[in-house]
């Protein structure tokens, strides 16, 4: 290819990649076609639905927003990288499995690392502030009952991430 | 015997994989530097003749693999595609080519297809495609299609695709007799599915096999194979089509084969290589399908108490620029407009209409909203007319729950008369009224408007016939591990089949719950099958899983029978092992039966030496028994002689701002009778769902073209999809179970309901706070604010 490539150091749920990249390489991209991390999902392309929302320095940015050469330096989280290293499940996922928070699963990796993010800053929503926590992410599944019920089911699982007994 | 899975609300198994990131959707699959992508070049008018296709400057684009235009195909891929459901009303039916041939019906249609390294050099290299155009007028909006100045197509007349009507009797001459008589004009807005993936297809040739794989997310697996053999030119044998984990489907990837369908597939061959294309959101909205656009004349004539004498509709479906999908949406507005009611005459005509617009093929509902919605507007009228209780005149109406199965005198989308199988619509009143509060409103409306605030409610009940045929199939197979591995053909976009066929097996083969495995939509696993659609995953695969699991255990206590030297009879199967009821000592688990089932040469580990020839059987008999096969395995098929239907009935109370217009949900009920619930959380998901799509359909959702037929809305930022802050905070369900007589589990479809009544729910809410009549929809606060404006100067 003619294009024109660049170093680009990733560091994706504590592991660091070495990358060659296009500048116009978006970060969606390079987590899901370069590094195999699928569970980031691209639903629109325009920062409106949320699917492809990751964690940068435990903020929920859109992946599709941004290249992948702006995440150089940032400690990048995916739904990948949510559970424990033993495999149990963080407290948002498991109130997700509780609460039937899911159906397609689509959009869930959005909703998981946002409602993650969102909980760090606000650790006990009141209903209101549940709702309020998942207004930027598009669902056509569920008609969001029960993600806000799993909100609201991860914040009582505790200000811990990682489900009880892990 | 186990506690019986069927009815409880059993918890996700696929979850654990979605929660995780470890689905894998069509974009997911073939992860690899060494994949191809793919890019479309899509027509930027809504009408136009195709002049010249210049690609020279493309294959000089590094990365650039290969570009096809219609010049291209060869033999039936340069065929038209095919019209899936032929009917002999759609007189003038029209499908598009896989690459625009000569004209280009919509903006958005494919006129070529370039693969390279990557989408970005692919979509560069589109780019430098020169296509020269002689523009035509184009055909937008039903009334331009029913003018015909101009015509989309110069072989149809009238832009008129089909023109059908079905009677019951002469309702003209029941119109003249009625005492009353109204006349109403309805229209409903285009909307369209938007499952948050697109659509996506992957394919790869292997040469050491001579055998195509494809990945894509379809609705229908089989359907797609069988058309990717025809149109490659290859044996059905040598096609596998997989579909992977779908993000969410909507009726829109029930049509097939999209253009990419079978371009990926070609490339895959012709190149030798792994070749995906996944859809964007932009694509998706001016290349994939769009419904619900109608415009509905009704005459209606009534007694002093409300009851139907004469019902006669006409009306106009806007069926876009082609018809692959025939006339079933049009069909079902047109039959299932009858609701729960009955009638004395009822004659409905329509006419399906070309656009020169992304082309209509079903969206959850696939019609039922707008006929529910001309029913139920022609209620309240009725109602209103009469100064009556709008639930006394539907009451009124109610087919009795002694008269089924009920006739309505009419055919169904599958060909079959409409006959209503089972329900209680009385009881479904009773409990709606209950549940929204209906006889205490009107304090509560005097109670709001002391507060200066204004409120209305609405209700609006439905029919809706699911599990249509012809058929589905499931293969239920223990293996020696006890492990039970199930493949149904249909496919799975969200609605946890996963979950709800493993309850069916493991409570009637015996075995446990989580030793159950369930893959849908995999052709390699079971071939024969027809797609998710109409509510029928449930009803079709959910009793063909349970037909072909009493088959396995039918087996296993043959086999177990004679291990155990007992009579099959006096055997029961508890959490995959097998043993004499009374005596639990003599037991066999599943495992060691299924290695009893297949009588070995070869032992292959311990458990399996048990079954070789040395060890088990009668030497005086073959080791297969004449009429048996080996392995622990049950096949079986299921299909009904007609469809089912399930009923319900939402009621919704809204607030409408005096000011602003905002039209705020106040509270949300739905009373649903689907039969016998498999699993009433997964249930209640879907009905949610569906009840957020309606919200959006009915107050938010419509595709705007202007007059040159660009689709102005074409993305996520204009096209208002509800957030959770557009959706009731709560919906209250209230369930009746009124068991379907012909199925073995007296299960009715579940997928649709939450969305058919939205439109009908919602104008009668708005209607009855506004006190203004509402005949369009969706309803914007600023179309309501004009309506008001209207109203007021009409009344002044």
């Amino acid at each position: 290819m003619s294009e024109a490539l660049l170093d680009v150091r990733l560091s994706v749920n504590g592991v660091v990649h070495d990358l060659r990249l296009p500048a116009r390489r978006l970060l969606s991209d390079a987590l899901r076609h370069d590094l195999g991390l699928t569970g980031t999902h691209v639903g629109c392309e325009h920062g409106v639905c949320g699917a492809c929302t990751v964690l940068a320095d435990g903020r929920a940015v859109r992946a599709c927003l941004m290249f992948a050469v702006s995440a150089v330096g940032l400690e990048l989280t995916t739904v990948e990288g949510l559970a424990d290293g033993d495999g149990t499940l963080s407290n948002v996922q498991q109130a997700f499995v509780e609460c039937h928070g899911l159906q397609c699963g689509f959009c869930t990796p959005g909703f998981l690392t946002t409602i993650t993010a969102g909980l760090r800053e606000n650790p006990h929503p009141t209903h209101e502030e549940a709702r309020d926590m998942i207004a930027g992410n598009l669902c056509r599944c569920t008609g969001y009952q029960n993600i806000v019920k799993a909100v609201e089911r991860a914040a009582e699982l505790g200000s811990h991430e990682r489900a009880e007994g892990s | 015997m186990t506690t019986k899975l069927m009815g409880t609300g059993v918890q996700r198994v696929e979850d654990q994989r979605f929660l995780r990131g470890l689905g894998r959707y069509a974009d997911d699959v073939a992860v690899d530097a060494s994949t191809l992508h793919c890019a479309v070049l899509r027509s930027p008018h809504a009408h136009a003749r195709i002049v010249d296709i210049d690609v020279a400057d493309v294959l000089d684009v590094d990365g650039v693999h290969a570009v096809w235009t219609y010049d291209d195909l060869t033999g039936p891929m340069a065929d038209p595609l095919p019209l899936l459901i032929p009917h002999p009303a759609l007189t003038h039916g029209r499908t598009q080519y896989a690459l625009a041939k000569d004209e280009v019906n919509y903006m958005g249609e494919a006129i070529a297809f370039v693969v390279a390294d990557d989408r970005y050099v692919a979509e560069d290299a589109v780019g430098r495609i020169k296509v020269t155009y002689d523009v035509l007028p184009p055909v937008v909006g039903i009334a331009a299609a029913r003018a015909a100045d101009r015509l989309v197509h110069d072989d149809v007349p009238g832009n008129v695709g089909a023109r059908m009507e079905q009677n019951t009797g002469d309702v003209e001459a029941a119109l003249a007799a009625a005492p009353h008589r109204l006349t109403l004009d309805l229209d409903v807005e285009r909307s369209a599915c938007m499952p948050l993936e697109g659509r996506g297809t992957v394919a790869r040739w292997d040469p050491d096999i001579d055998r195509l794989q494809v990945w894509t997310s379809t609705q229908t697996s089989t359907g797609v194979r069988a058309v990717v053999a025809v149109k490659l030119g290859l044996d059905l044998r040598q096609v596998d089509v997989i579909t992977p984990d779908v993000g969410g489907g909507f009726g829109v990837k029930i049509n097939h084969p999209w253009p990419e369908e079978l371009l990926v597939p070609l490339a895959a061959r012709t190149l030798g290589r792994t070749v995906k294309f996944t859809e964007d959101r932009r694509e998706h909205f001016i290349s994939s399908a769009h419904e619900r656009g109608q415009v509905q004349h009704i005459e209606v004539g009534f007694d002093d108490d409300g009851r139907l004498l004469a019902l006669d509709v006409m009306f106009w479906h806007d069926h876009g620029a082609y018809t692959p999908y025939g006339l079933i949406v049009p069909i079902i507005t047109s039959t299932q407009l009858l609701g729960p009611y009955k009638p004395d005459v009822y004659r409905v005509v329509f006419e399906s209409l070309y656009t020169n617009t992304v082309m209509v093929t079903p969206y959850r509902g696939a019609g039922r909203p707008q006929g529910c919605y001309a029913m139920e507007r022609t209620m309240d009228a009725i109602a209103a007319e009469l100064g009556k209780d709008r639930t006394e005149v539907r009451a009124t109406n109610f087919i009795q729950p002694d008269e089924f199965p009920f006739e309505q005198g009419l055919v169904f989308q599958d060909g079959r008369e409409l006959t209503y199988d089972s329900g209680d619509y009385p009881a479904s009143l009773e409990k709606i009224k209950a549940l929204i509060g209906w006889d205490d409103f009107p304090a509560y409306r005097a109670e709001m408007a002391a507060q200066g605030r204004r409120v209305g409610i609405g209700l609006a009940c439905y029919v809706e016939g699911t599990g249509v045929g012809p058929y589905e199939g499931a293969h239920v197979h223990v293996e020696t591990s006890g492990k039970v591995k199930v493949a149904t053909g249909l496919t799975t976009q969200g609605q946890g089949h996963a979950t709800v066929f493993a309850q069916l097996v493991a409570d009637e083969l015996g075995c446990r719950f989580e030793d159950v495995e369930v893959v849908t939509g995999d052709t390699r696993r079971m071939p024969y099958a027809v797609g998710t659609f109409a509510s029928r995953a449930a009803v079709m695969s959910g009793s063909a899983i349970h037909l072909a699991a009493r088959k396995a255990k039918q087996k296993a206590l043959t086999i177990a029978a004679e291990a155990l030297e007992a009579s099959p009879d006096d055997l029961q199967i508890v959490d995959g092992v097998v043993s004499v009821k009374g005596s639990p000592g003599s037991a066999i688990d599943l495992g060691t039966v299924a290695v009893l089932s297949n009588p070995l040469r070869y032992a292959f580990d311990e458990a399996s030496k048990a079954a070789t020839q040395f060890t088990v059987g009668d030497a005086s008999k073959p080791p297969v028994a004449e009429d048996e096969e080996p392995g622990l395995e049950g096949t079986d098929f299921y299909s009904p002689e007609r469809s089912t239907f399930a009923s319900g009935m939402h009621a919704v109370i809204v607030e409408t701002d005096p000011l602003t217009a905002e039209i705020t949900v106040l509270k949300y009920a739905v009373v649903h009778d689907c039969g016998k619930l498999i699993n009433p959380t997964i249930v209640e998901g879907q009905i949610h769902g569906g009840v957020a799509q309606g919200v959006g359909g009915a107050l938010y959702e419509r595709m705007v073209y202007d007059e040159s037929g660009q689709l102005l809305n074409a993305s996520f930022m204009d096209f208002l999809m509800p957030y959770v802050t557009e959706v009731p905070d709560g919906i209250d369900i209230d369930h009746l179970e009124t068991p379907s007589p012909l199925n073995p589990l007296g299960i009715k479809g579940a997928g649709e309901a939450g969305v058919i009544p939205s439109a009908a729910v919602f104008a009668s809410a708005i209607e009855d706070a506004e006190g203004l009549p509402i005949t369009a929809m969706p309803i914007s606060p600023s179309d309501l604010f004009h309506l008001r404006l209207a109203h007021a100067e009409e009344t002044s």
